[in-house]
């Protein structure tokens, strides 16, 4: 079930297209915001609401990358994996992560504080290699920097 | 040397806020416009400026707007998207104009609208730019509020109203029919051609969809005439353009330069050349999807055609320096796992043949090449070229490929013989 709340925000959108179907990214961004993931049951609704099928949604909801039907942690850390990060110093930052959070990537931390994952292009390549954390990018990423950023991060 | 488009873009500064746009002289272009021009006369100002698409494609776009049926009767609502899903990889020159400038992409998107008659407009930003999308949702609103948007602006009897659409972050969302799709809530995979956007685009309507730093010429031409604007370049493509570098070198950023300055001059003067210690070997002059330059080409001028007869493509101008520290193969192979995963599997020889070309390049960094590897990787980039796939992600990341085994084809080879990777 959608509570007031997500089906205000999605009547918003709604509201700015031609037909209810068009608003499925906007409503599995809305849903994602409030839960933190996609469940099968939040296809579900969303399909309901929207008067289409839950294959429908999921074939979307799939197809994009950030959006998670998976649990995630608190955060989600995501590096850059592209070519100029790769160029400037992905390899050694990505394996220092993975020994600092004791994560590979796609796993999440057992306190569910930290959720890794590789991502394409940040587009700030002049400034490599990056990590975004929720909405907060970093930038001309070291090693040695990594346990000042995680502290903000509970 | 005029840099109309980031005069007044000043690193860590704040966006400028519309009363500030307003004291550059910002929204005069739409003032002139709404005070008497006709839209073919805006059409026919820009075609003759010859401003080309800064997305990629580099198509004149004064004549893609030509394209839009016009006329009372035209279909409506027509619309005019602007697409700032900057996500080639390499490639951060929208950034700079969404985060430093809004209200002149905003004024140029009004602009553009007004120029095809269309009534609804969308920016499509990408997910990562977090930034930008406050700043743009804060931006449009201001317009509003001022009588930019919304009905009759001017007291011309154009309206207009603006929404902000963020990605939810897939490459294929920067074709534009791709991201006609993501917009109406469908994957992101492309449409076949024709009909074209103009015709039939976003909900069946006639669309356009320019690129940011292409709208963000739009007022400067408008106020300033065709001929200034070509007067601006140092070569037959009109305009200034943002130029980046990044990789190995010592002052890697964005410039707005004149279109055709060498790159030469782009490198080792703007970006203050290699860092010490390493070599230039290769260049991708317009993100991932262009093919390599080496140290021969350095003088070739930066524009549309001289990049091409170079053998590559300007693409969004955005080069990707390769150093002598960095292995060919895996510089490649970082390429085609990007274009893997992007592909949106729709059509077979792009879902299936780029997961083959990435694993061949990882055996290779392995050391487990063999020599038949080569033939399959050459192979290849004829079977995934133009012609043999849906759109043209599968073709764009075979142009570094085929490059790369006829520039560096030692290196592969190297691979082959000493059964692994010589740069680790």
């Amino acid at each position: 079930m959608l509570t007031a709340t997500e089906k205000k925000e999605i009547d918003h959108e709604i509201s700015l297209v031609p037909f209810k179907k068009a608003s499925v990214i906007e409503a599995l961004k809305i849903v994602q915001q409030h839960r933190g993931w996609i469940s099968d049951e939040s296809v579900e609704a969303i399909a309901a609401y929207l008067e289409i099928s839950p294959a429908e949604v999921d074939s979307v909801a799939t197809f994009y990358n950030l959006i998670f039907r998976q649990p995630v942690g608190r955060h989600v850390i995501l590096i850059c994996d592209s070519i100029s990060c790769y160029v400037m110093g992905y390899r050694p930052l990505r394996k220092a992560l993975e020994e600092k959070l004791q994560l590979r990537m796609g796993e999440t931390s057992p306190d569910e504080r930290f959720t890794l994952l590789p991502n394409v292009c940040l587009g700030c390549c002049d400034r490599a290699p990056a990590i975004m954390i929720d909405k907060d990018l970093y930038t001309d990423v070291e090693p040695a920097m990594l346990d000042d950023i995680f502290k903000k991060y509970t | 040397m005029e840099r109309p488009l980031t005069r007044n873009i000043h690193p860590n500064r704040p966006a400028l806020t519309l009363k500030e746009y307003e004291m550059t002289g910002g929204y005069a272009a739409l003032r002139k416009v709404c005070s008497g021009m006709s839209p073919a006369a805006v059409q026919k100002l820009v075609a003759d400026s010859n401003l080309k698409g800064r997305g990629g494609a580099g198509f004149n776009t004064g004549i893609k707007w030509s394209f839009v049926p016009m006329g009372d009767n035209a279909p409506h609502p027509k619309y005019l998207i602007c697409n700032a899903d900057e996500m080639e990889p390499g490639t951060f020159k929208d950034r700079l104009l969404l985060e430093g400038n809004p209200h002149q992409l905003l004024e140029g998107m009004i602009l553009a609208a007004y120029a095809i008659q269309a009534e609804v407009s969308y920016v499509f930003l990408r997910w990562a730019y977090h930034k930008a999308a406050e700043i743009i949702r804060r931006s449009i609103q201001e317009a509003y509020d001022a009588g930019y948007l919304g009905k009759d602006i001017l007291g011309s009897g154009f309206h207009l109203d603006m929404h902000l659409h963020t990605g939810v972050g897939r490459y294929m969302c920067g074709e534009e029919t791709a991201l006609l799709n993501a917009l109406e809530g469908k994957r992101a995979t492309p449409r076949a051609k024709p009909p074209f956007p103009q015709i039939s685009g976003l909900f069946g309507k006639p669309t356009i969809v320019n690129n940011v730093e292409t709208l963000c010429c739009i007022s400067h031409i408008v106020n300033n005439g065709a001929d200034w604007f070509k007067g601006l370049s140092y070569s037959e493509d009109s305009g200034t353009k943002l130029y980046g570098v990044s990789g190995k070198v010592k002052r890697p950023g964005t410039w707005e330069l004149p279109m055709g300055i060498t790159m030469r001059e782009l490198i080792e003067e703007h970006a203050g050349g290699m860092k010490n210690g390493v070599e230039l070997r290769g260049v991708l002059p317009g993100g991932a999807s262009t093919d390599f330059l080496t140290t021969q080409h350095l003088d070739i001028k930066l524009d549309y055609k001289s990049v091409a007869a170079a053998g590559s493509r300007l693409g969004t101008g955005t080069m990707i320096v390769m150093d002598s520290d960095t292995c060919p193969v895996g510089f490649v192979h970082n390429l085609q796992h990007f274009f893997a995963q992007e592909s949106c599997g729709f059509c077979t020889p792009c879902r299936e043949g780029l997961p083959w070309v990435e694993k061949i390049l990882w055996s290779l960094e392995q050391g487990e090449g063999k020599q038949e590897d080569l033939e399959l990787l050459d192979m290849h980039t004829q079977l995934l070229g133009p012609g043999n796939t849906f759109c043209a992600l599968a073709p764009g990341a075979m142009e570094p490929l085929q490059s790369a085994l006829k520039y560096f084809r030692d290196d592969f080879e190297k691979h082959i013989h000493h059964k692994k990777c010589p740069y680790d």
